[in-house]
């Protein structure tokens, strides 16, 4: 499970490097948000995978049993995304404003001006 | 005492919002935004005296014990960083009633300024890695919303570079965290010192570069800088100064920390290699300086060869390299403000930042220049002044532990830094005008008092003149300090026992 999971983290990383090297600012955006999942995945896989037992405390117990899958990662995970989201939301707002700006949506086009 | 530790945070989270929910109100959310960082500066000062007075002081937030929650540390490091994260939010805070259009203001300027000063005390006094990254995006989407604020094409287009690589050094960021919460199993810095030597060390060094890598780009050091230049001198000048002031140094205070309190398995490797980025930091900075002709763009291009001084002291890693970095710190946060603060009333007397369209500013207005020769003189590092310091310890630290080529180095860069500063003054301040022309008149129409600009410059150049004077406690402040970061027992168990 580590390794297919390693494979897709590897994968998301390579298209999302890919992707923000484009000229295209619709591609670096999505780029980006590949990344964030990569880096969600990174955290997930990286603390370790337990399968079939939550970080659940039954009735009568007063601590988990052991073995139990880690929570805080995910925790870590849920931070994460809703950070990563909120970017995203700005980096998109961002680029429209800036491509309605500009006037043409190539970022080739943002080269330093030498007005003042 | 908790409470100290948590008002810095608190203080300009009430401000925002309050700003915020006040925005038709121009009055109450000028008065509010001055009246909070005023506050907030007050409360950064009792956090330094209880810092002075009792030593490290922790908090458990929720009352979860350390390792598990989240926890607030103060050394004396993190304690005069708040500080002068305060006393920069005021200046500028005051600054900005002069200089802020009222189309920004509306748009929520206050607000976003105060959120991101909460994130900047955010990073200073947390204790645990996540909890620091979290500080950091709070501090970076505010700022991503301030230098765009106002929508014009250069700001996009600086916003655009800007928010692009900082997401990028977040996520490197992030995944460093993921896999250091792998290695060792916890977040919580002082329990993390703990857990690290047990850790394989060829990991502990590879995280040790992703760590370097996010936070070097969050502080521009050499090669990952690029962003800085492309993007500071777009925004309005008020918020070019407090970026120019503040943020990068947030990289540097978080490189310092995890290189003094984490990372110091293999000291001979990451250490020396932060060294020699600090030499062509410090290089190539004061080069792209010498290279260009637009005020702020000179003075963005200064902040990274500073930067470069900041991380030499960590380098050199002894007790004092690391006063002398912290001392740097100190007078860079001020200096570099005020001459940003200078360029603004500059570019209003001569309606341009370009070095080829202002002359004779001496002429126009005298006081301005003196405050200019003093902030410029100091960053040179011309004694008295506080950069005459600062640079001092930083030599008198490599030449005791026998690095001469960085020495070389800084020495060099202080004479080139003080031909670019020189290279301002005779253009846009001693020139003569070419034939008598009549006083610029820019259009826009908002004319404000030149008090409320004059006001915290001035205060800035005295108390830069004042830490060259008085540079003593200053240093001696700088040396306890450094002493606490190179002996982090005491905070790993201030921190562990919960600040009891």
């Amino acid at each position: 499970m580590e390794f297919l999971l390693a494979l897709v983290i590897g994968a998301l990383f390579g298209s999302g490097i890919y992707l923000i090297l484009r000229r295209n600012p619709v591609k670096l955006v999505i780029g980006l948000g590949l990344l964030s999942n990569a880096v969600n995945l990174l955290i997930f896989v990286a603390a370790g995978l337990t399968r079939g037992m939550p970080p659940l405390i039954h009735e009568p117990a007063v601590r988990p049993l052991e073995g139990i899958a880690d929570p805080l990662p995910q925790a870590l995970i849920l931070t994460a995304i809703v950070i990563s989201f909120g970017m995203l939301a700005f980096t998109l707002v961002l680029f429209r404003r800036t491509f309605e700006t500009v006037g043409k949506a190539d970022l080739d086009e943002l080269r330093e001006e030498t007005d003042q | 005492m908790s409470v100290l530790l948590v008002l810095p945070i608190l203080l300009p989270l009430l401000t925002g919002a309050a700003t915020l929910v006040l925005r038709p109100s121009r009055l109450l959310q000028r008065t509010l935004g001055v009246a909070g960082a005023a506050a907030l500066m007050v409360a950064s000062l009792l956090l330094l005296a209880a810092v002075a007075k009792h030593g490290i002081i922790a908090t458990e937030l929720g009352n979860w014990p350390a390792p598990f929650g989240i926890t607030l540390v103060a050394d004396r490091f993190s304690a005069i960083m708040v500080v002068l994260a305060a006393l920069m939010g005021l200046a500028v805070a005051i600054y900005s009633l002069g200089s802020m259009d009222a189309g920004r203001e509306k748009e929520g300027y206050y607000p976003f300024y105060h959120f991101m000063l909460m994130g900047v005390c955010g990073v200073f006094l947390t204790g645990d890695l996540f909890n620091l990254y979290v500080w950091f995006e709070v501090m970076l989407i505010a700022s991503f919303v301030l230098m765009a604020l106002g929508g014009e094409r250069r700001q996009l287009e600086g916003a655009l570079k800007y928010v692009m690589i900082n997401l990028v050094s977040s996520l490197i960021f992030l995944a460093a965290i993921g896999i250091l919460y792998g290695a060792a199993g916890t977040l919580n810095m002082a329990d993390l010192a703990q857990q690290l030597p047990l850790v394989d060390p060829g990991l502990v060094t590879t995280l040790a570069m992703l760590f370097l890598v996010s936070f070097g780009i969050k502080s521009a050091i050499f090669p990952l800088f690029f962003w800085l230049p492309a993007s500071y001198h777009t925004p309005p000048v008020a918020v070019s100064a407090i970026f120019a002031g503040l943020l990068t140094k947030v990289g540097v205070y978080s490189l310092i920390r995890v290189f003094t309190l984490l990372f110091i398995q293999d000291v001979g490797f990451t250490h020396f290699l932060i060294l020699l980025l600090s030499g062509l930091t410090m290089l190539t900075g004061v080069l792209g300086a010498m290279s260009h002709d637009e005020f702020r763009r000179i003075l963005s291009f200064h902040i990274i060869s500073q930067v470069g001084y900041m991380i030499m002291g960590l380098g050199l890693y002894t007790p004092l390299a690391l006063a002398g970095s912290i001392f740097y710190i100190i007078h860079h946060i001020i200096v570099k403000t005020n001459l940003f603060l200078v360029s603004g009333v500059a570019h209003r007397l001569g309606g341009t930042y370009e070095l080829a369209g202002l002359r004779d500013l001496y002429r126009l207005a005298p006081g301005l220049s003196i405050l200019f020769v003093i902030s410029a003189f100091s960053l040179a590092g011309v004694p008295p002044l506080s950069g005459f310091w600062a640079k001092l310890i930083l030599l008198r630290a490599g030449l005791e532990t026998g690095e001469y080529l960085i020495v070389a180095v800084a020495l060099l860069v202080g004479l080139l830094t003080l031909f670019s500063m020189t290279k301002i003054w005779g253009k846009a301040f001693w020139q003569e005008p070419l034939q008598p022309q009549p006083m610029p008149h820019r259009t826009g129409g908002h004319r404000r008092p030149l008090y409320l600009l004059y006001l915290p410059m001035t205060a800035l150049a005295l108390l830069t003149v004042a830490i060259g004077l008085l540079a003593e406690p200053v240093f001696l402040f700088s040396m306890q300090a450094a002493e606490q970061l190179l002996d982090p027992a005491a905070y790993i168990e201030t921190v562990l026992r919960g600040g009891r």
